[in-house]
């Protein structure tokens, strides 16, 4: 150990400049353009740290496969109605399938043979049989089920990321969790509240005929027409802050949906109003010219998520585009804009978490942490140099190096510096005099009787090695578990944690002993204070 | 400079009945108080519901709080002061109900305040975690504390025995027990408890001595920190729990560290030796290096807790009583414990 001191100084000064050249993106405001060649990558702050917000959110999965079901449902009467084959009645049930009743036998085979060529995620059983006809189950496999729930998910995601991709956040996090969950990550996020309306709205746009035939009145009495229902028109007064609601007898079945929405535009009028305008694809374009066509001169309700925007009178056939208009302020016009362009979620989500942390909180956390930071470290400092006089400045110049280390461990890990890891640093100088104070006592110890300076660095070294690296382990062993199973801020924690204690084992044990090498083999020092 | 002097001989083993009955005090009035308090004080992390932050430009009642809240519909909460006197930082809590609109809360929350307290209202911080998160957070906490149990013991049976056959056996055993509980449908926290009376009865049966003593140490230590926390009425969040277990990590390097003294002693040792006399020296021994680092690790525990802010309180408090409980125990508990065996007949041949 005590040989080769230029080699090993050599090693440590090449990992200490390393670790510095990784702490610079992080400390200086600007780069000079040729550090390109070098690491760029800073100190990431956690949410708890810069502010922002976190979300974990659920796909509503039953109205998921109510949705799927209803949109077979539909397509199988029209295939019904394409193959002329008779039925009754079509309906969901409740066991995540669709009932229908078929009037002949004739039908039945025909029927047995589209489901084998269409429908193979469906089990096909016959009910009884009744004057109606012949009752048929067509439910999901529980395998089809499965995979609608993942792929609803992974569409929820996907659209989701489109939207704050469009919000701009600077890196966002979208991941799936267990089962349906999606964890959202905004680090540095403005406007939390936009964003969650953002992120949140299902943006299921619907565009029904307005019932024209039947009265309103009669249907408020609670005498809804068949294939008909009520929605409302809701919007808030200016002036008296009050909520008005205007109701609409609607058409149940949805004439076009969203889904053909290739782009979206915010307009401004002549009167500042503000107007979202969006283009079709080809097949939405071709299906908006026949519903325009066919309808002129009834009212198209214009509807999202439930909500009637407007139902204004079809003029003439209109292709290609059509708009929405309302009251918008510009940051609801242009929030609409990116809901309608990313597309509808699959189902609703909701929030089953929420942590939102305010930047000016995150700023004051960090002034705090640093300021318990100094007044720790300067502590510990004093205290090592008065009680162990020069070997106390050795230890010292470990404890620096080690949190040099530890910061440029983050940053080259891309690790995530969280407010617990900002106290974990903070911890960690406490601990990391802990090897120095150990080696030290020892060599106290053996001074005490009567070794030479020499001998007593060469056994303070080596009898505390082991105990040192049992003390490293353990703990490292619950880093590792807190890094398993912990979430956000306390994983942010665990990393630190382990950086802090490798790094700890490097500077306190291995370049402490290098500087005493050095002073006592090199320059042939006699004493040393300690 | 010195603190403690050189051949300092403090007789702590002769006091050992004396701190088994003032940790057994301690843990009882912490267990009690638990009791009392009908199970810890779990934080939003665990329980599910609302804890939200704010700033007002000045300081309020908390009744005229509760009142500008009243339209969100949140259940009856407890409204708390934070930081130094002047401040107007608020803690508001509230417990979980379907009666809130979550996707809008923040928005709302912030508009009332600005309404009843003027500009300069401001939430500065808001979580919100529903049930079904909570349950899965804390069985997430309740399998970080199993997990590091059980990693630890099986580490310190095999360093400290040097038996890591055996260390490798009782792995095995308490692997098929988590099973075979797991399959009877136990939760954590019975699963916990199985592995600790496995570890115990265990090293107790093997006669593995060190290893037992620290684990007993470390329930001690986790059992003095909870206690500390029912009796304080302080909030157990994810935060803490991560806390814990750092100091669980911790006190063990206290415990390794007088317990390598002890073997290094013993190896040394005439045939002829005093179980108690070893044990008070290698003590000493190192008495001076653990009353320096635990200073320390206190020093910057207690700058956290003072300077740290608000948020990282409960988390530095967790670490301050950690560190005197680690300390003391490794002391006064894990080094006795070994004393238990002493007085019974060693068997010839497990020398």
């Amino acid at each position: 150990m005590s040989k080769n001191i230029g080699l090993r100084s050599a090693i440590y000064a090449i990992l200490t400049i390393v670790a510095l050249i990784y702490l610079v993106p992080t400390f200086s405001k600007e780069l000079p353009s040729w550090w390109k060649i070098l690491p760029t990558e800073k100190v990431k702050l956690g949410l708890d740290l810069q502010g922002g917000m976190q979300l974990v959110m659920e796909v509503d999965s039953a109205k998921a496969l109510e949705l799927e079901l209803e949109r077979v449902a539909d397509e199988i009467k029209e295939e019904l109605r394409n193959e002329k084959i008779k039925y009754s009645d079509i309906k969901r049930n409740e066991s995540n399938g669709i009932d229908l009743i078929l009037l002949s036998d004739q039908d039945l085979s025909s029927f047995e043979k589209l489901k084998s060529s269409m429908y193979s995620e469906y089990d096909m059983s016959k009910g009884e049989k009744t004057a109606d006809g012949q009752l048929v189950h067509m439910n999901m496999k529980q395998t089809a089920v499965q995979s609608l729930l993942t792929s609803s998910t992974e569409q929820a995601v996907e659209t989701i990321r489109n939207r704050i991709d469009q919000f701009g956040v600077s890196e966002p996090t979208i991941t799936t969790q267990q089962d349906n969950r999606i964890l959202i990550q905004l680090p540095g996020v403005k406007d939390p509240d936009r964003a969650i309306n953002l992120i949140g709205k299902t943006a299921q746009l619907e565009f029904k005929l307005v019932d024209e035939a039947n009265s309103l009145e009669e249907a408020q009495k609670g005498n809804i027409p068949a294939g008909d229902q009520i929605l409302y028109h809701s919007e808030i007064d200016a002036k008296t802050g009050h909520s008005e609601k205007t109701p609409y007898l609607l058409k149940k079945r949805t004439s076009l949906t969203g889904s053909y929405i290739t782009d979206a535009k915010v307009k401004v009028d002549s009167y500042g109003a503000y107007t979202v305008t969006m283009d079709f694809n080809k097949k939405g374009s071709k299906l908006f010219e026949s519903l325009t066509g066919a309808n002129i001169g009834k009212r198209l309700a214009i509807v999202l998520d439930d909500n009637v925007y407007s139902a204004p009178v079809i003029k003439d056939k209109i292709s290609g585009s059509a708009s929405i208009s309302g009251s918008f302020t510009a940051d609801e016009a242009n929030d609409l804009r990116i809901v309608l362009k990313a597309g509808a979620l699959p189902a609703d989500v909701k929030i089953l978490e929420q942590r939102t942390v305010g930047a000016s909180l995150g700023k004051d956390s960090i002034n705090q942490g640093i300021k318990a930071m100094i007044v720790g470290t300067a502590i510990v400092v004093l205290f090592m140099i008065i009680y162990y006089g020069f070997s106390g400045v050795i230890a010292n110049v470990a404890l620096i190096l080690n949190t040099v280390f530890i910061m440029a461990g983050l940053a080259a890990f891309g690790a995530t510096l969280t407010l617990p890891g900002l106290a974990g640093i903070i911890l960690l100088i406490g601990m990391a005099v802990d090897t120095n104070v150990l080696i030290f006592e020892r060599m106290r110890e053996e001074l005490r009787i009567g070794k030479t300076l020499r001998m007593a660095l060469e056994t303070g070294y080596e009898k505390t090695t082991w105990t040192i690296i049992d003390t490293h382990v353990t703990t490292i062993l619950s880093g590792l578990v807190l890094l398993q199973f912990g979430t956000g801020p306390v994983k942010g924690f665990a990393v630190t944690l382990i950086i802090g204690l490798l790094a700890n084992f490097l500077t306190a044990v291995f370049i402490t002993r290098v500087i005493f090498d050095y002073l006592i083999i090199e320059r042939n020092w006699k004493k040393i204070s300690i | 400079m010195h603190l403690i002097k050189p051949n300092t001989n403090i007789d702590f083993m002769g006091k050992r009945y004396i701190a088994f009955g003032l940790s057994a005090v301690m843990i009882i009035l912490g267990l009690a108080m638990l009791v009392v308090r009908g199970g810890p004080n779990y934080g939003v992390d665990f329980n599910g519901g609302l804890m939200i932050q704010i700033k007002l430009p000045s300081q309020q009642d908390p009744s005229k709080i509760r009142e500008a809240l009243q339209p969100l519909n949140l259940h009856e909460g407890e409204i708390q002061r934070l930081g130094e006197e002047g401040e107007s930082t608020y803690l508001i809590k509230v417990g979980h109900s379907e009666d809130y609109n979550t996707s809008t809360l923040h928005e709302d929350i912030g508009k009332v305040l600005k309404t009843s307290f003027g500009e300069g209202s401001e939430v500065q911080r808001l979580e919100m975690v529903g049930p079904k998160v909570g349950k899965d957070l804390r069985e997430k906490a309740l399998l970080m504390i199993f997990y590091t149990i059980l990693i630890i013991a099986i580490y310190i049976s095999g360093r400290f025995e040097q038996k890591w056959t055996m260390s490798i056996v009782m792995t095995v055993c308490l692997v098929i027990a988590v099973l075979i509980g797991t399959s009877f449908g136990a939760g954590v926290t019975w699963l916990i408890m199985i592995a600790l009376v496995i570890s115990i009865a265990f090293c107790w049966v093997l006669r593995l001595k060190y290893a037992m003593g620290a684990i007993l140490s470390l329930v001690h230590d986790v059992a003095i920190t909870v206690g500390a926390f029912a009796l304080t009425n302080r909030e157990v969040t994810l935060t803490v729990v991560a806390a814990i277990l750092t100091l669980i990590g911790y006190s063990l390097n206290d415990t390794i560290i007088v317990y390598d003294r002890i073997r290094e002693n013993l190896r040394n040792a005439s045939s002829k030796r005093d179980m108690k006399e070893i044990m008070n020296r290698s003590v000493n021994q190192t008495l001076s290096r653990t009353i320096l680092t635990s200073g320390t690790v206190f020093v910057t525990a207690a700058a956290l807790y003072f300077l740290g802010g608000v948020v990282i309180h409960d988390f530095a408090f967790a670490l301050l009583i950690g560190v005197v409980t680690g300390t003391y125990s490794s002391i006064y508990i894990a080094s006795p414990l070994l004393l238990l065996y002493e007085g019974k007949p060693e068997k010839r041949s497990k020398k």
